[in-house]
């Protein structure tokens, strides 16, 4: 056993609202320079959609990500042999049409055009090149558009489904679509890391944050093509890679990443995980259908004693211990079981998990006498002659899950590879919880009912009570639990004092050496 | 005629020689963000591929050719004293010497054509890449009208840039032959002149390590399994990361 902490997160779906806020706080924190115009370290996708670069789901096109090869596994399209041989020009790499040319609008003609007859206007104009063009793209361009030929329909998520079935999901009312948003997962395998040639991408020990060190980076750019969720981009202006950071400035000064403080939803939680180094390899390359569990099976019980022995033993710090046993992420995680990673089955072993969204859609059209009903209305009211009920009571235990608008396969394509009992499972218990809260608020279903619900998925009622409070009461400390980046030691991070013993004042720091 | 001779063929040389090296090491160590390859595939692709890969891979070959006759002239006579030998070796010179021209010439026109490279170029790059262009066509019209150039290169050349590093240097070879031969020679130091100042530094960082590195790379900040175990001696220097 080799325990190290991992900084992990979660992201309830079923609460999302699709505002972009988070986006926007990381933009202004950290994306706002030439050159990173066009990058989205966090994004908000209708899903539905193609997301953002478009279709980057579909792995035959951008190659990212891991792949079985023999046992063991191997990058799809980058790696040793491929990235070197590929090195003056990667045939996978996505270019700018991929993803948007980043523009701005010329506002100042608006005040400074001269008099003439016609209104001036500001005219759009590249941020790479400075000339007009016609905008094709833009940030968040797919936006709510689930209905939309070009995007929903072409959302790689469907290639499972049937042609009947995506009939069925674009069908006008039965539309739903719900928000994915994405930031770097900070993989425990990560491919990325694993197609630098330079070896400027690095896990960080301490917390698992995935970083790019900007001296070492030389502009290879097989970490585009390797990270499966696109989530490194290229800087064309300064010639380096730059990705999410997972705000570690701010979580070392024990605030949240700006993306998660900002959210509105509150749909974000970060927390510490410890989890076995020495499985990374062979839970990577394991079944398809294994992934899933082996990945959650890897986390460890913070409450084990051997695995605090072996933590420490690795010197993970005891605040950090005491956060992961504090951690929400571990309890939505591995204790209740509610959450799934992201396209496990690119095999970079994700550490950002998704509750996925139980959908405003579980409710069936039942046919019902409305005879009674309209007879109570006045006489100048608007009759219905249909006799349908759109049902949206609890009356059915299970039934309406598979009933769902999005078919399960849908749901499972993105957090399952494929598995739809895994999703199954989650959203059943969801709505356990959801059937529980019920009877205590409303009422009108019985405790037995709640009861039964609850045991039919294996949730205790404190659980479900532990449930419903991190998921809608949950103050900002229960969200986020950052352990303490040991202030007293932070400015070692960076230098070591011992190398400055001897020096005074604040000039220019020489070293105070002996001469020869 | 002789002090330029004496300027071309050993002040210049001794010049870019320790520029280079002042040069890349003060890059390396202090301007290491400004080590880069600044790769403009991410804005245009297509014509990268017919420009970027025949120029390097013919470069790369190239460049191994000149430097084989500059190190084992001896034996690269040897191999030159067949004839058929001979032709092969010149011949594959020749074709990827060819492929340098094409693909330089594609990049050049590249450069100067698309309005998104040319938003990521800078009058080093435009300098550079005339630079290059005159020296490879240059090289070329030596290879086809002096011929054998890997024999002589061998006998007359390398003798003259081996005297340099000897640091007693000999000009009566290089100051007689042709002038194309010359200006080849004066063009190949103005790029090692220029070397630290261009993007021609990601050469020096060509990434082999990755061969041999595990894919896996993961940084502590400190050693804490040190920090924390009150056996270990104290040293004044930062315990290593692992």
């Amino acid at each position: 056993m080799n325990v190290r902490s991992q900084v992990s997160m979660l992201f309830h779906l079923d609460k999302c609202i699709g505002c972009h806020t988070c986006s926007v706080a990381c933009k202004n924190i950290w994306t706002d320079r030439k050159g990173s115009e066009y990058m989205w370290w966090n994004n908000v996708e209708t899903k539905p959609g193609t997301g953002y670069p478009g279709k980057w789901e579909d792995q035959e096109i951008y190659k990212g990500g891991w792949q079985k090869k023999g046992d063991g596994i191997e990058l799809k399209g980058a790696g040793k042999k491929r990235g070197l041989v590929n090195i003056f020009h990667n045939p996978n790499m996505p270019n700018i049409d991929d993803y948007y040319e980043p523009f701005t609008y010329k506002y100042l003609d608006l005040i400074e055009s001269p008099e003439g007859h016609d209104q001036p206007t500001a005219r759009p104009v590249s941020l790479i090149t400075g000339k007009p063009i016609d905008i094709k793209m833009g940030p968040n361009w797919d936006d709510d558009l689930s209905g939309s030929p070009d995007y929903a329909r072409n959302d790689p998520n469907l290639k499972e489904l049937s042609p009947a079935e995506q009939e069925a999901m674009f069908q006008l009312e039965r539309m739903a679509f719900y928000y994915l948003p994405r930031i770097c997962n900070h993989c425990l395998n990560p491919a990325c890391v694993a197609a630098c040639p330079s070896g400027a991408i690095y896990k960080r020990g301490e917390d698992g944050v995935v970083l790019i060190n900007q001296d070492v980076c030389r502009a290879w750019r097989m970490c585009v093509t390797a990270c499966p969720y696109k989530k490194t981009y290229y800087n064309w202006h300064t010639g380096k890679s730059e990705k999410c950071i997972l705000c570690y400035p701010r979580i070392e000064a024990g605030l949240a990443p700006a993306c998660m403080h900002s959210c509105v939803g509150r749909i974000r939680y970060l927390g510490v995980m410890l989890y076995d180094a020495d499985r990374i390899h062979e839970v990577a390359s394991c079944d398809e259908s294994a992934l899933v569990k082996q990945q959650i099976d890897m986390i460890m019980d913070p409450f084990d004693s051997e695995v605090i022995a072996s933590a420490k033993a690795n010197g993970v710090t005891d605040s950090t211990i005491k956060a992961a046993q504090y951690s929400p992420t571990y309890k939505f995680v591995k204790e209740w079981n509610l959450a799934l990673p992201l396209h496990p089955e690119y095999r970079t072993l994700p550490m950002l998990f998704y509750v996925p969204p139980l959908l405003p859609v579980m409710a069936s059209m039942r046919e019902i006498n409305q005879d009674d009903q309209k007879e109570k209305l006045s006489s100048v009211s608007k009759k219905w002659d249909d006799n349908w009920l759109y049902d949206t009571s609890t009356e059915e235990l299970w039934g309406s899950i598979e009933q769902a608008r999005f078919p399960l396969k849908y749901l499972a394509s993105l957090f399952s590879a494929g598995d739809e009992e895994k999703v199954k499972d989650r959203l059943k218990k969801m709505m356990a919880v959801r059937i529980y809260r019920r009877w205590k608020t409303v009422g009108d279903v019985t405790e037995e009912k709640a009861k039964h619900a609850l045991r039919d998925v294996g949730l205790s009622t404190k659980m479900a009570d532990d449930i419903y409070y991190l998921t809608a009461l949950a103050k900002f400390e229960d969200r986020f639990v950052i352990p303490p980046a040991h202030r007293e030691e932070a400015v070692e991070l960076l230098e070591f004092t011992g190398d400055h013993k001897g020096e005074v004042g604040f000039g220019p720091s020489k070293s105070v050496q002996r001469g020869s | 005629m002789s002090i330029l001779n004496h300027f071309l063929f050993i002040a210049f040389p001794y010049a870019a020689i320790a520029v280079f090296c002042v040069g890349v090491t003060y890059r390396y160590k202090y301007a290491s963000f400004k080590i880069s390859s600044l790769s403009s595939q991410f804005l245009e692709g297509r014509s990268l591929f017919w420009g970027s890969v025949p120029f390097h891979f013919g470069i790369i070959i190239v460049f191994f050719g000149h430097l084989i006759a500059f190190l084992f002239p001896a034996e690269q006579l040897l191999w030159n004293s067949h004839p058929v030998r001979l032709l092969i070796y010149e011949a594959t010179s020749l074709a990827f010497g060819f492929c340098v021209l094409m693909g330089l010439s594609v990049l050049f026109v590249r450069r100067l054509v698309n309005p998104r490279i040319r938003a990521v170029t800078n009058k080093m790059d435009i300098f550079l890449e005339i630079l290059l262009l005159v020296q490879v066509v240059f090289g070329c019209s030596i290879a086809l009208g002096y011929r054998w150039g890997s024999s002589w290169f061998a006998s007359d050349l390398s003798p003259y840039l081996w005297s340099i590093v000897k640091l007693n240097p000999q000009i009566e070879a290089v100051s007689v032959m042709p002038w194309v031969i010359q200006a080849h020679i004066v063009g190949a130091f103005m790029i090692v002149f220029i070397f630290p100042f261009t993007r021609l530094v990601h050469i020096l960082v060509a990434p082999f390590h990755y061969i041999i590195r595990p894919y896996q790379l993961v940084i502590w900040n400190r050693d804490r399994k040190t920090i924390r175990d009150p056996n270990t001696e104290w040293v004044p220097k930062r315990p290593k990361n692992t």
